[in-house]
């Protein structure tokens, strides 16, 4: 309802690290981070794209460790809170007390939908260190609301501050939204919030129809810059909700001058839907396997298109970015 | 022919598992399953006629006549008690949780320094599914690093697994250098919750130091160790053969599970318990030559 405070959450130098294939320097990151906090964005994001410890071979390497991006962004920040991702079976307690060193206050540990038990020690951990937690349940289209409902339940009951839905491949419609993010508010008492993907071009839209459901947290990013057809474009939303009659406390102007004067130069592509990230959304796969399914394609002289179904035919959940190179081996085999 | 009698210590699917592999082996047999509480283990185990007992780590500590100690617990349980508890009594334990308080086997890998060690522990289901590759490639090329992916149906990651994610990845990791040989390596588990489930599958990556050692010779030596593997894990199978990008050589492989007791998508229980059993029937070889038994 119009008047209820919403808290925008930015993940330009999270989400939007798959777009940059994770090199962030530490100058862009400080720039960005400092210009959010002068903008009032509440909590900014920033970890590998795959969360803490995801610098690998099979999300990508790192150019600039996090943790060293973690730092450079702290001492820009005077109100927002920086936070983290992280992906339990991929980062550890370990990595969440180095980003806790280097000035991280906030965590938002992701699972798959359908597993949030896996969460339950990292969400105690963050409370004990006194970080603010929230869980975050990755695809979101892959689960029924009630399956849903239970699995916040959970992570409620292992200490999280909120809960943030992550529609991971952009697939959802905004009925999907409404009755997912209904279903959880009806189930917990902390905060609901929403991640969308723009791969069919609904981010914003979903976005608006979670606001409208009840979720108080929502995510964006400056330009939308993001795995996939990117996330919801935060200052389009700065707007979108300031006209709606919500109050998010941002800096609408400042926010869209800092996507223009930070985010815009170090873009490598136009965050556009192109046909990979439409068969994203279609077919509903993971988001950031995008960049690699493209690399995969070109190795294996394969079309995009195929190896996108041939992952969503299989059902592969966020992380199993290590299967692309499985599907497209098969492919060309059977070529 | 002479076989050593072995307990198992926790009869959960890991235990009654081991228990159905322990029936079929030459030289253990089955001297006790310990439990804690009554359970469905502890009557299946009784209606396999094999002594059953609900105290525990002491029932086994208390039998002179067993040589060896299946762990399948948990961590805590086997630090605090069940490891120093067996120690004393002189029994060997074979650990199945990721306390290590002894030293980590991989059988294909390192089985033959370790006969006469008093505590062995099995790493992890993804180690043990993973290492061999990373050693095979290591001993003809060297590893600078090495990268795992375990992916397990969501259905076989049993609740010690899901409450502790960071055991598994951060015991796998070490084990992947110690064992592995790799200067460093670092491990990544995810569940799947698909149904059908999928098979256990796991991927290995691994940053070469000398590429000019070639494909041909890497492939050879991970074909060697994968018919090693197969003697005990006969699912065991390449999805995807080495390929080889620069430095970096790529690998998948698939465990098909032999279904004892559980399913066979459950690949990553089969491996640890198959490698369990092979780590003990060395030992029991050990001491039936010693005129142990």
């Amino acid at each position: 309802m119009p008047g209820v405070k919403i808290n925008l959450v930015d993940t330009t130098m999270r989400d939007g690290s798959h777009a940059v294939k994770h090199r962030f320097t530490k100058e862009q990151v400080a720039a960005i981070a400092a210009g959010l906090d002068k903008c009032g964005v509440p909590m900014i994001e920033l970890s590998h794209g795959d969360g803490l410890g995801g610098s690998s071979f099979t999300y990508g390497f790192s150019g600039t460790s996090e943790f060293e991006l973690l730092s450079a962004c702290a001492s820009q920040i005077k109100n927002s809170k920086l936070t983290v991702l992280l992906l339990p079976g991929i980062g550890t307690i370990e990595d969440l007390k180095k980003a806790y060193d280097s000035g991280a206050r906030a965590v938002r540990v992701a699972t798959h939908v359908t597993e949030a038990d896996v969460s339950s020690q990292h969400i105690a951990f963050a409370k004990e260190m006194g970080m603010m937690a929230a869980g975050f349940l990755m695809m979101c289209h892959m689960a029924s609301p009630e399956r849903i409902a239970g699995e916040a339940k959970k992570m409620e009951s292992y200490g999280a501050d909120y809960i943030n839905l992550a529609d991971s491949a952009g697939y959802l419609l905004p009925d999907g939204v409404k009755e997912r993010v209904e279903a959880v508010i009806n189930a917990v008492k902390i905060p609901v919030g929403f991640h969308a993907h723009n791969n069919l071009g609904f981010a914003s839209a979903n976005s608006l129809a979670a606001v409208q459901s009840g979720a108080t947290y929502i995510d964006g990013t400056l330009r939308g810059l993001g795995a996939g057809a990117g996330n919801t474009q935060i200052e389009v939303m700065s707007g979108v909700l300031n006209r709606s009659g919500y109050e998010t406390g941002t800096d609408f102007y400042g926010l869209m001058d800092l996507a223009q004067n930070a985010v815009d130069p170090v873009m490598n592509r136009p965050q556009v839907i192109d046909n990979g990230s439409l068969m994203l959304g279609y077919a509903g796969v993971y988001s950031s396997f995008l960049l690699h399914v493209y690399d995969a394609a070109k190795k294996y002289n394969l079309e995009p298109r195929d190896i996108l179904v041939e992952l969503g035919r299989r059902k592969m959940v966020g992380g199993q970015e290590d299967m692309i190179i499985d599907v497209a081996y098969g492919l060309s085999q059977n070529r | 022919m002479k076989k050593v009698k072995v307990a198992v210590i926790g009869p959960g699917n890991i235990g009654t598992d081991l228990m159905y592999k322990i029936f079929r082996s030459e030289y253990l047999e089955m001297g006790l399953m310990a439990g804690i509480v009554e359970s469905e283990g502890i009557k299946r185990a009784a209606s396999h006629n094999v002594p059953v007992s609900t105290e525990g780590v002491n029932a086994v500590a208390a039998r002179k006549d067993i040589k060896i100690a299946f762990d399948a617990t948990s961590a805590p349980a086997h630090t605090k008690f069940n490891g120093p508890l067996l120690k004393g009594a002189g029994i060997i334990s074979v650990d199945l949780t990721p306390a290590a308080l002894g030293p980590y086997c991989v059988p294909s890998v390192n089985l033959n320094q370790l006969r006469n060690e008093p505590d062995i522990n099995m790493v992890t289901c993804g180690g043990q599914a993973t290492i061999p590759i990373v050693h095979a490639i290591e001993r003809v090329a060297g590893a600078a690093y090495a990268e795992i992916v375990a992916c397990i149906s969501s259905k076989s990651a049993g609740p010690g697994t899901r409450a502790n994610m960071d055991e598994f990845t951060e015991t796998t990791s070490r084990a992947i250098e110690v064992v592995g040989g790799a200067d460093k390596g670092k491990a990544i588990i995810v569940l799947n919750p698909a149904e059908p489930p999928l098979m256990m599958t796991n991927t290995i990556m691994v940053r070469v130091k000398d590429p000019s050692v070639g494909i041909g010779r890497i492939t050879g030596s991970i074909n060697e160790i994968v018919s090693e593997l197969k003697a005990y894990v006969p699912g065991y199978h390449l999805r995807v053969p080495p390929i080889m990008d620069g430095d970096k050589v790529t690998v998948i492989v698939q465990i098909e599970g032999q279904g004892d007791f559980l399913p066979t998508y459950s690949g990553n229980l089969d491996i640890i318990n198959a490698a369990a059993i092979t780590a003990a029937e060395k030992i029991a070889q050990r001491i039936i030559a010693e005129g142990g038994v």
